[in-house]
């Protein structure tokens, strides 16, 4: 694990100062830091600190968020397909946020779309506990996740579908898309707070995830408390999803693919794995939102688009080299 | 000194009562094998007996606190689940788990006695049933626990590996610990327990010494069938034979 972590770390670093440096105003990065760091006269600083600073921060927050919840999924529900999206609480977030698009009160003020998201989210995770409480099983858990990502994405349609207006209908789909571009500090600020909770939930899971390798029985005979070790999961997973979905809108693949693709990194133990899987998560995400800015620079290209259209093949590129081992 | 005493046990799944009014106490040195026709309840008893099911009546151990459970016994459950391909190595070690230490010599000395060191570097879900199995047993005993319960532990395992993990068994006993199966091999049972007990029509009935349990009577009443018996040098040999009439 430390030394997976040695490598991703610095390639964490690297990229978040790359990331700081690219944007329409060319400046180098020497420069872009010290005007971050120190401040000083003119525009850059502001720049730097409105503009850019928050749109790596939260490529940072979203993608280890992501990589930390998609590894927990997986390691809980004890399945590589797993990922933060099963619980539907992305899904009843984006619902949120649809409705306030399309009503308008996302114009009202500028943390009106996120928090509604975020409103949105928490409908979702208090349906969650009341269908797969304490005595629920673990299938009962998916199948919550199921229904409720199915509601929540048939609503979002029906809202598509009856909308009067082409502009809201438009200006919907592009943030189902997800995106980091033009957010503030604001968006920071507001995410925080919940994915620190739920990092801090899911930070004590990886023992009992470890045990969870044995089987539920065996894992309950090891001194783990299963109910208890689901609700942070579960918890953990919903914070940082909901809150991610709500800044950021729908960035689909980033918690599926990194856990998997560093499974073999940490030979395969699902406890260790969180942290790795964590920072690969933050440097798939800086990455795709550094790649969409330098691929199509003024065409504004969804980073969920980017990190859909990079991810699946590469998942199938996996798929298709494991299958061997498989048979 | 008993490691486990089950008084009055009883268990209902589903509104259908299992078993009813068993006690049952195991001490160090005892090699108990637990027999019965399908559906008599075994894995249901042990399950209960640890506290991860409801049951009426007392278990010593399902009134411990989970992390103190867990260093009394170890329990390996019949599925032989691994769900991420970690090393043999690495799934020994899950056995230090509820000490929350990392301590090598246990994980050494189970690797050893399994006879794992060749493979402890493999990925353990590339390995046969029957590495996967002592994989297993292996993490078991790195828990270090006086008591030891295993849910058939030899289902699935050709004839020497069967003996082996039975031999396996026998050695912990020496040791001074005390070991709880579920058996559905009669032969397999009367040749390395110390104890049966036979667990049928929803109640214990009988406990004692091989020959005492596996008489003709109780093998009718309690699976149905006869068993032609001998005495070796060795021990006794049981082999079911026909259905009884």
């Amino acid at each position: 694990m430390t030394r997976a972590l040695a490598f991703l770390l610095p390639l964490v670093l690297a990229l978040s100062a790359l990331s700081l440096s690219l944007g329409p105003a060319d400046v180098s990065l020497p420069e872009s830091l010290r005007a971050l760091l120190l401040g000083g006269d003119g525009p850059l600083p502001l720049v730097m600190r409105e503009i850019r600073l928050p749109r790596v921060l939260l490529a940072l927050m979203i993608g280890g968020t992501l990589g930390l919840a998609g590894a927990a999924m997986q390691g809980y529900l004890r399945n590589p397909l797993a990922e933060p999206g099963l619980l539907g609480v992305s899904a009843s977030a984006a619902l949120g946020a649809v409705l306030a698009i399309q009503t308008g009160v996302s114009a009202a003020f500028a943390l009106a779309l996120p928090l509604s998201a975020l409103a949105g989210a928490v409908v979702a995770v208090l349906i969650l506990i009341v269908l797969a409480g304490p005595r629920a099983e673990t299938l009962t858990l998916i199948l919550a996740g199921v229904a409720l990502s199915a509601v929540a994405g048939a609503l979002t349609q029906l809202v598509l579908n009856l909308s009067p207006n082409p502009f809201a209908a438009s200006e919907i789909v592009f943030w189902m898309m997800g995106s980091l571009a033009d957010r503030s500090m604001l968006h920071v600020w507001l995410a925080l707070p919940f994915m620190a909770v739920g990092v801090l939930l899911l930070a004590g899971v990886g023992r009992g995830l470890d045990a969870l390798t044995l089987g539920e029985d065996a894992a309950s005979s090891m001194g783990i408390d299963l109910a208890r070790l689901r609700l942070r999961v579960v918890l953990g997973t919903a914070c940082v999803v909901g809150a991610g979905t709500a800044v950021a809108g729908a960035i689909g693949f980033v918690g599926l693919v990194v856990p998997h693709l560093l499974r073999g990194v940490v030979g395969g133990r699902p406890g260790p794995l969180l942290w790795v899987s964590a920072a690969g998560g933050a440097a798939m995400l800086l990455a795709a939102d550094i790649a969409v800015r330098l691929v199509a620079p003024d065409r504004d290209l969804k980073l969920g688009v980017l990190t859909a259209l990079v991810g699946a093949p590469f998942f199938l590129h996996l798929v298709w080299r494991s299958r061997g081992e498989r048979a | 000194m008993s490691l486990l005493s089950l008084e009055n046990l009883s268990v209902t799944l589903r509104g259908r009562k299992v078993f009813s009014d068993i006690s049952l106490t195991i001490g160090p040195r005892e090699v108990v094998g637990l027999i019965g026709p399908n559906g008599a309840g075994k894995t249901s008893l042990m399950r209960a007996a640890l506290g991860l099911i409801p049951s009426g009546g007392r278990s010593s151990l399902a009134g411990l606190t989970p992390q103190q459970r867990a260093k009394a016994v170890a329990w390996m459950p019949q599925a032989r689940e691994i769900a991420w391909p970690v090393k043999v190595e690495d799934l020994v070690s899950l056995g230090r788990l509820p000490h929350g230490d990392h301590a090598q010599a246990p994980v050494e000395a189970a690797i050893a006695k399994m006879g794992l060191e060749g493979l402890r570097k493999r990925r353990s879900t590339n390995l046969s049933g029957g590495e996967q199995a002592r994989a297993l047993l292996a993490r078991a005993l790195a828990q270090e626990t006086p008591l030891l319960m295993a849910d058939e532990p030899t289902a699935g395992l050709d004839p020497a590996h069967q003996i082996a993990t039975m031999e396996v068994f026998g050695t912990l006993a020496a040791e001074g610990h005390g070991v709880l199966l579920s058996l559905h091999d009669i032969g397999l049972a009367a040749r390395h327990c110390t104890r049966l007990v036979l667990l049928a029509e929803g109640r214990l009935l009988a406990d004692g010494a091989p020959e005492a349990v596996l008489t003709d009577e109780l093998l009718a009443r309690g699976f149905g069938i006869t068993a032609y018996h001998a005495q070796t040098p060795d021990g006794p040999v049981f082999q079911p034979m026909h259905r009884a009439r």
